[in-house]
Parts: C-alpha cells; structure tokens; sequence
C-alpha cells in the first residue's frame, strides 16, 4: 500500500481499518543470493539499495531480535555531514544528499528535520581550527557558517555566554545538518525493501558462518542453516563477534555509550548544538524531549547499559553549558554498544574470507551514515567495487598507513 | 562499576584509567614483521565475557593493575598487579 494524503482520507473515513502490515513475515528459505546479517539501519538500508538500484532482490536481511533493536533504536538521532577530512567529507554528504531525498526515496515519513547543527567554540584556537574545517566542508560543497558569540546569542539565548572556563565565542553551523526519526528510518528501508521483495527475518541469530575451500557459502542461524553466494556483515555493536565466526579478528572494540531524554517540553531549542569542551550535544525531539548524550564509558563492554560516572559527567558538562537543565528530569536514559575501531572511522570492504563483506566500525557515528553506509555497501556486494565515496573506508587502510583519524587520538578507540 | 586495588581495596572505576587488553604481546623490536606489529597495534578479540584488561590507579596508588571483568554483565572477576603478571605489561 503506498502512502499518502488520499490513502489516509480513505483510512480516515473506513475507520482505519484498512490498514495493512508494513512488511511480511517470511520463514527463510534455503539459499539466497545476499544474506545480510543485521537488520539495523544500515542492513536495511543496504537490501533497499541493493533492490532498488542494483535489482538484486533475491536478499534476506537477518536479525537476531526485531528490525531496529540495536544501535538503530538507541542513538540521538542526528544527522549531518561537518567532516574535515578527505576520506570522510564526500562520503557524509552524499548521506546527507540521501537524507534530503529520503522520504521521497522510501514513501515513508522518516520526520527528516533540517534544524541545523552548531559546534560551539570557546577559545581563539578552538576557532581557528573550526575555519578551517568550514573551509574545508565549502572547498568540497557543503554548507558551513561560522558564527559569532552574539550571532549564536540571538538563536540560543538560555546558555552560559560568560562560562569563566569554557566562555563561549560562537559556533561552526551547518543549516543543513539535524535530525531525523531513528526508528522510522529502519522502518522506512524495511518497508521499502520488503515491497521489493527482500525477505525480512526476524528473530533470526546468526550462530555460525560456513566456510567451504576459503569461501563463505552460507550462515548457521537459529532457524536454520541458509546458503548464499554473498554474506554481508552490517552488525555494528557486534563485528568482532560475528567476524570472529569467520576466523578474522578486527581493529576494533565494543564499547558502550548512553544517552538521555528529559522530560517533555514547550519548544524551547530548534537546533542541534554540540559543545566539544564539556563533550555533551542536545536537540529537542519532536514530542518535546531533550535528547542529549556525552563519551563514551570508556572500557570494553558489550553491556546495553551504562554506568553512574559517566551519567554525573554528562549532567555536570551540560551545566556547564545550560545552567537551566538542572530544573528538568530525566525521563529515561540507555546505552548502545558501539563498534569503535581504532582510527574513529568506518569500514566498508570486503573481508579477508571470500563471499563476505564487512561493514563495521562506526564508533558512535552510524546513525548519520545510514543512507550512504547502505548505498555504498549494496554497491560493493552487487558490483564488487568499493563506491567511490567509500573507497577509503578499507580494511586494510591500519597496515598501510592510510588511516582517517579524525580525531588526532591514534589508534586508542576509547578516546575517539 | 568498582575495582577492588590490591593495594588500595575497593574503589570507584573513577578512580582508574583504561588501556585495553592486557595479554597483548609486544613483538621483538626490530625484528618483528610488519605483520605481526600490525596485528599488535591495532587487532582485538573484543569478546564478549571474560576480557583480561589493564587498568591505571592514577588517583590511589597509581600502579597498573591486570583485571579480569565480564564485558556484558560488568563484573570484575579478578585483579592483579601488573607487575606480577608475566610479560610485565606497561
């Protein structure tokens, strides 16, 4: 059924009765030509592309709970492309692109929302350096603005200008970043790829990849063995594990990180503002919340939830910034895992074993990646040829030196 | 989450800084393949379950400890000083 303002009329005045499910509930066959461990974001949104713009349809996606139970359902749901290095520039703003079409792409209200992101800066060197990475983001075609204190004063006027340890200066502003509905986007791509034939499965785990003569040819699953000519790994959060089923071992570690909703509110901030000194980033959600987040905890953990210090460091950084938060409460907090690898950037390649593809390490920013992740990664099962966009996003980038640290923290995954 | 110091008794992880997997073994200088330094530097096993990690008193006695710890559910299993650990980590 597709969606629309005369589809819901006629619901309306049937009574919504006519409503049907947005995707089916198929048993899984016994071989596929691209199975596609995870049914996260970046899963679906890989079998949507690989349907949609390669016609490969014969593609089942398997998750081991429901669609969207990991990383897609616990993130803060921002979106943007204010990237400074080569590697990493092109390929955020063709997500961007992708978000900016994606609802038309999907008929499915994925309440994109070009709010606009601000990082602010509080010292003279902290700007400098946000120049040059607005600099960078034009010379490459995307938006960027860099603000003075009193321009960031007339559209944030509640924070703390006069801060004596982290005053603020201005900001870096992409009006075209913001936010998106996390959960809708999986449902989105799941529907979209459903209603192109891609077997969705859930309650599905992978507990086994099997390797014939060096070659992947099939998964072990809790339902079942499935035989496919081509295996894609999308299951940030657990890409060692999974990976470790084919014997490899990946340059990255599972750590946790949380994030927060307040209680709701009268609209009161109609951005997305990161504050890099503190480590904190808050938006409002479209039901009123604050949305807002800090570090991660910092040791391996593959728990789905936090621990008290780094909640008490998150609430003293966002203080720090907007004295006023101490009046609300929390409604309710959670914590991902992420896959943080150990330069801070992602990998989309092909795995060492052949007939496996890898799509992993995140670290905390997949959630902004999900078009182009999905884009790129269909492009490289169906063509075996990395995306353009994506090329360096190799596995191999840590032995030849091409690595993408975007952060400067070398190859210490809990400090990116 | 607390981490009982051999010397120090039971703390808040507060207390402690994080290194990573302790049983990492560092290849021989100059002899070592490019390889087996790429495999050191950056390659995990990541498990989740028991994970032998190093941690750094820094605001008690500011010795590095070898923790065994439970990646999922958190709980420490054991801690050892370092330096009694074979290999001499950090």
């Amino acid at each position: 059924m597709r969606y629309s303002i005369a589809s819901l009329l006629k619901e309306t005045l049937r009574g919504h009765r006519g409503w049907t499910p947005a995707w089916r509930d198929p048993a899984p066959k016994a071989e596929y030509d691209v199975l596609i461990v995870g049914g996260g974001g970046h899963g679906l949104a890989t079998a949507h592309y690989l349907a949609s713009r390669h016609g490969i349809a014969n593609v089942a996606v398997l998750e081991k709970g429901y669609l969207g139970s990991g990383n897609a359902g616990r993130n803060t749901t921002i979106i943007r492309s204010n990237y400074l290095l080569p590697g990493n520039t092109p390929f955020y703003e063709l997500s961007m692109k992708l978000w900016e079409g994606l609802e038309e792409d999907l008929n499915y209200n994925a309440m994109v929302s070009q709010r606009g992101v601000i990082n602010l800066y509080h010292s003279d060197a902290q700007r400098d350096a946000f120049a040059r990475r607005g600099n960078a983001m034009r010379l490459a075609g995307v938006d960027a603005e860099l603000l003075g204190r009193e321009q960031v004063r007339a559209m944030l006027p509640f924070f703390d200008y006069d801060n004596a340890r982290f005053p603020i200066r201005g900001g870096l502003l992409q009006r075209r970043g913001g936010t998106a509905r996390h959960d809708a986007v999986a449902w989105g791509y799941a529907r979209a790829a459903d209603s192109r034939g891609v077997d969705l499965i859930q309650n599905c785990e992978v507990t086994g990849i099997a390797i014939a003569g060096g070659r992947a040819i099939g998964v072990e699953t809790a339902r079942g063995p499935i035989r496919a000519t081509k295996i894609a790994l999308a299951v940030a959060g657990n890409s060692s594990r999974v990976a470790a089923m084919a014997g490899l071992r990946l340059p990255i570690e599972s750590h946790v990180l949380q994030a927060f909703v307040s209680e709701g509110l009268k609209p009161l901030i109609d951005t997305v503002v990161t504050f890099g000194a503190g480590h904190f980033y808050v938006s409002q959600s479209d039901k009123g919340g604050l949305v807002f987040g800090g570090d991660i905890d910092g040791y391996n953990s593959y728990a789905q939830r936090g621990n008290l210090p780094v909640i008490e460091d998150v609430m003293e950084a966002g203080m720090g910034l907007w004295p006023g938060l101490g009046r609300l409460r929390v409604l309710r907090h959670w914590g991902g895992v992420m896959d943080m690898s150990m330069d801070g950037s992602p990998i989309i390649d092909l795995a060492p074993v052949e007939g496996l593809y890898l799509n992993a390490g995140w670290c905390y920013g997949g959630f902004k990646a999900t078009p182009a992740s999905g884009f790129c990664f269909a492009h490289l099962i169906a063509t075996g040829k990395p995306h353009p966009v994506a090329a360096a996003y190799r596995l191999d980038r840590f032995a030849t030196g091409h690595l993408i640290d975007e952060k400067g923290a070398g190859a210490q995954p809990n400090l990116h | 989450m607390r981490i009982t110091c051999p010397h120090c008794g039971a703390r808040d992880a507060q207390e402690f800084s994080y290194l990573g997997a302790a049983d990492l073994a560092r290849p021989d200088g100059m002899a070592a393949s490019e390889a087996a330094m790429v495999d050191y530097v950056y390659l995990r096993d990541n498990p989740r379950g028991r994970h032998r990690e190093l941690w750094y008193h820094g605001a008690g006695c500011r010795a590095w400890l070898v923790v065994g710890r439970d990646t999922f559910t958190h709980a420490v299993i054991s801690v050892e000083p370092a330096k009694r650990h074979a290999g001499g980590a950090a």
